[in-house]
C-alpha cells in the first residue's frame, strides 16, 4: 500500500463529514482539515522532495488549512448568518449520494489507463470522489458560504489529481491552481458581500425572486 | 481448560472497571475527582443485594430479558480472543453467531419491555430496534472486510491475523472499518452521542427506557450484561485497531488490557466533548457508520486484482 493512501482515506472521511454536517462551522472545519491533510501529500508522492516541495506544502497548508477557512469563518461571523445549513437534498440522501459517487470513482479509476505507479493507489479515485462531493455540496446547499466550501472541496479534488502529474510537470501547475483558488475566493467574498448588502441574507433561494 | 478459565475470569471481572475508567475520565474533564474506579462493582453488589418487585401483569418473558442480557454477551465473549491468540470456542462462520447473539439479547430486552404493558417502554423498544437495524449492517460490512483481509471466516483466526501485515497492505479500508465500528460501539452501548446513560429524561432515552420496570437483581444483571457487551465489542475493535501482536502470551495480554483502557478513556473523552445528538440525527450518524464500513469493503474489493 502506498503511504499516501492513509491520508487519502482521511480526505475521503472529511468529504463525508462535510456532506453530513448540519452546522456551518463543522463544514468549514472539515474543508480546512482536508486542505491541511492534502498539502502534506506532495511530499509523500514525490520521489525526492526538495526545498521547493517543502515550500509548496507549507504554502498549501497555510492557504487551504488556515487562511481560506479563517476568511470563511470571519465571513460567517460578519454577516450574522444562521449556522444551520438548509440543504435542498437532505443530509442522509447526500451522504448516500456521496458514497455512491465514491463507489463509482473507485470503479471508474480501476478502468482508467494509468501510469503503472498509480495503479494500486487511491490518488485517482480519491480525487474523483472529492470532486464529486464538492460538486454535490456546491449544488445542493442553500447558503452561499457552504457553496464556497463546496467549491473549496472541489478544488481539493483537483489538487489531488495534480499529484498524478507531480513527476512529469513542475510545481507550476500546483501554484497556478492555488493562485486561481485564492482569486476565486476573493471574488466570492466580494459577491457574498454584495448579495448581503442587496438582500440582507445569504440564502441563495431568495435570489430567484429577482425574476418576478 | 486453563485458557477458558482465564478467559471467563477476565470477562466476568474486567468489564465494570471499564465503566469506572469512563466515569473517571468524564470527571477529570469536568474538573471533579469523580467516583472511585471500583464504583460500578459497588453498584452491582448493591443491586444484587436488593429484593425484587414484580408487577402482576408481567409474565416469564419479563425475567427472560435480564437473563438474556447477561448470558448472550457472555456467550459472545467466548468467540472473541481477548489477549490470547485463540478464543475458547471457534468454528467457521461464528461471526454470524457473534452478531446475532447480541440481536437475541436485544430481542428479549425489547420483549421484556413490551411485556410490562407500558406504552412508554414500548416506545423505547421501538427506538432500540429501529436504530439497531442501522447499526447491524455497519458491523457486518466491517466483519466482511476483516474476513476478506485475513482470509478466514471464524472470529478466532480472523482476529489472530497478524494485523501489522494487514495494516501495511490494506490500511485504508481498515481505517474506515475501525471508524465505522467505533460509531457502532457507541450506539450499541448507548453511549453519549446516541444516548446518555446517566439521564432518565423520558423523551430522549433509548435503551434506558426499556429497563425502567426492572429493579434489584434483574437491573443488576442488565447493567452487568451491558458492561460485558461494551467489553466484548471493544475487544473486537481493539484487536483490529492495534497492530501489535506479541509472541509472549503475558505480554500480549498486557497489550490487550492496555488497549481496552485506552478505548475506555477514548469513550470518556468522546462523552466529555460531545453533546447527545437529537433523536432525528441518530439514524444519520448510523448511516454514516454503515457507509464507512461499506466503503472499507469496497476499497478492498476495488484494490484486489
Amino acid at each position: 500500500m502506498h503511504p499516501a493512501d492513509l491520508l487519502l482515506v482521511l480526505v475521503l472521511l472529511m468529504n463525508f463529514l462535510a456532506l453530513g454536517a448540519s452546522g456551518m462551522r463543522v463544514c468549514i472545519r472539515a474543508a480546512a482539515l482536508q486542505g491541511a491533510v492534502l498539502s502534506v501529500l506532495p511530499l509523500l508522492v514525490h520521489r525526492d522532495p526538495g526545498w521547493n516541495a517543502l515550500a509548496m506544502a507549507a504554502g498549501a497548508a497555510a492557504l487551504k488549512g488556515v487562511l481560506i477557512p479563517g476568511l470563511l469563518t470571519k465571513a460567517m461571523r460578519d454577516v450574522h448568518v444562521a449556522h444551520e445549513i438548509e440543504p435542498y437534498v437532505g443530509f442522509v440522501p447526500s451522504l448516500f449520494l456521496g458514497a455512491f459517487g465514491t463507489a463509482l470513482a473507485l470503479l471508474f479509476a480501476g478502468r482508467l489507463p494509468l501510469a503503472p505507479e498509480h495503479v494500486g493507489t487511491l490518488i485517482v479515485p480519491a480525487s474523483l470522489a472529492t470532486l464529486f462531493s464538492g460538486f454535490l455540496l456546491l449544488t445542493t446547499r442553500r447558503k452561499a458560504i457552504v457553496q464556497v466550501v463546496g467549491y473549496l472541496i472541489l478544488e481539493n479534488g483537483v489538487f489531488v489529481f495534480g499529484l498524478v502529474l507531480i513527476e512529469a510537470m513542475p510545481f507550476l501547475v500546483e501554484v497556478g491552481v492555488l493562485l486561481d483558488l485564492l482569486v476565486a475566493i476573493f471574488i466570492m467574498g466580494i459577491v457574498l458581500n454584495h448579495i448581503r448588502r442587496e438582500f440582507s441574507s445569504l440564502d441563495t433561494e431568495r435570489l430567484a425572486d429577482l425574476k418576478e | 481448560m486453563l485458557n477458558l478459565a482465564i478467559h471467563l475470569l477476565v470477562v466476568l471481572l474486567a468489564p465494570p472497571f471499564l465503566l469506572g475508567v469512563i466515569g473517571r475520565t468524564k470527571a477529570a474533564f469536568a474538573g471533579r475527582s469523580g467516583p472511585s474506579l471500583l464504583q460500578p462493582y459497588h453498584d452491582l453488589v448493591r443491586l444484587f443485594g436488593k429484593g425484587s418487585v414484580l408487577s402482576p401483569t408481567t409474565t416469564g418473558i419479563f425475567l427472560a430479558g435480564p437473563a438474556l442480557a447477561f448470558v448472550a454477551p457472555l456467550a459472545a465473549s467466548l468467540l472473541v480472543p481477548l489477549g490470547s491468540p485463540h478464543a475458547p470456542v471457534s468454528f467457521t462462520g461464528d461471526l454470524i453467531l457473534f452478531a446475532y447473539l447480541f440481536a437475541l439479547s436485544r430481542f428479549f430486552t425489547a420483549a421484556a419491555a413490551l411485556d410490562t404493558g407500558s406504552s412508554f417502554e414500548g416506545m423505547g423498544a421501538a427506538r432500540e430496534v429501529s436504530f439497531s437495524c442501522l447499526a447491524e449492517p455497519a458491523l457486518f460490512f466491517g466483519l466482511l472486510t476483516v474476513a476478506r483481509i485475513s482470509g478466514s471466516l471464524s472470529l478466532s483466526s480472523m482476529l489472530a491475523h497478524p494485523w501489522s501485515l494487514g495494516w501495511l497492505t490494506s490500511g485504508a479500508s481498515l481505517v474506515l472499518v475501525v471508524a465505522g465500528w467505533f460509531i457502532v460501539l457507541l450506539a450499541e452501548n448507548s453511549r453519549i452521542p446516541f444516548d446518555d446513560p446517566n439521564t432518565h429524561l423520558e423523551l430522549t432515552m433509548i435503551h434506558e427506557v426499556m429497563v425502567l420496570d426492572h429493579g434489584g437483581p434483574a437491573l443488576g444483571l442488565i447493567l452487568y450484561g451491558s458492561s460485558i457487551k461494551l467489553f466484548v465489542l471493544g475487544a473486537l475493535l481493539m484487536r483490529v485497531a492495534m497492530p501489535f501482536g506479541a509472541p509472549d502470551p503475558w505480554l500480549s495480554a498486557l497489550v490487550f488490557l492496555a488497549g481496552m483502557l485506552l478505548l475506555a478513556i477514548l469513550v470518556g473523552v468522546v462523552e466529555s466533548v460531545m453533546a447527545r445528538v437529537r433523536l432525528v440525527a441518530v439514524p444519520q450518524l448510523l448511516v454514516t457508520a454503515c457507509l464507512l464500513s461499506g466503503l472499507g469493503m469496497l476499497l478492498l474489493a476495488g484494490s484486489a486484482p
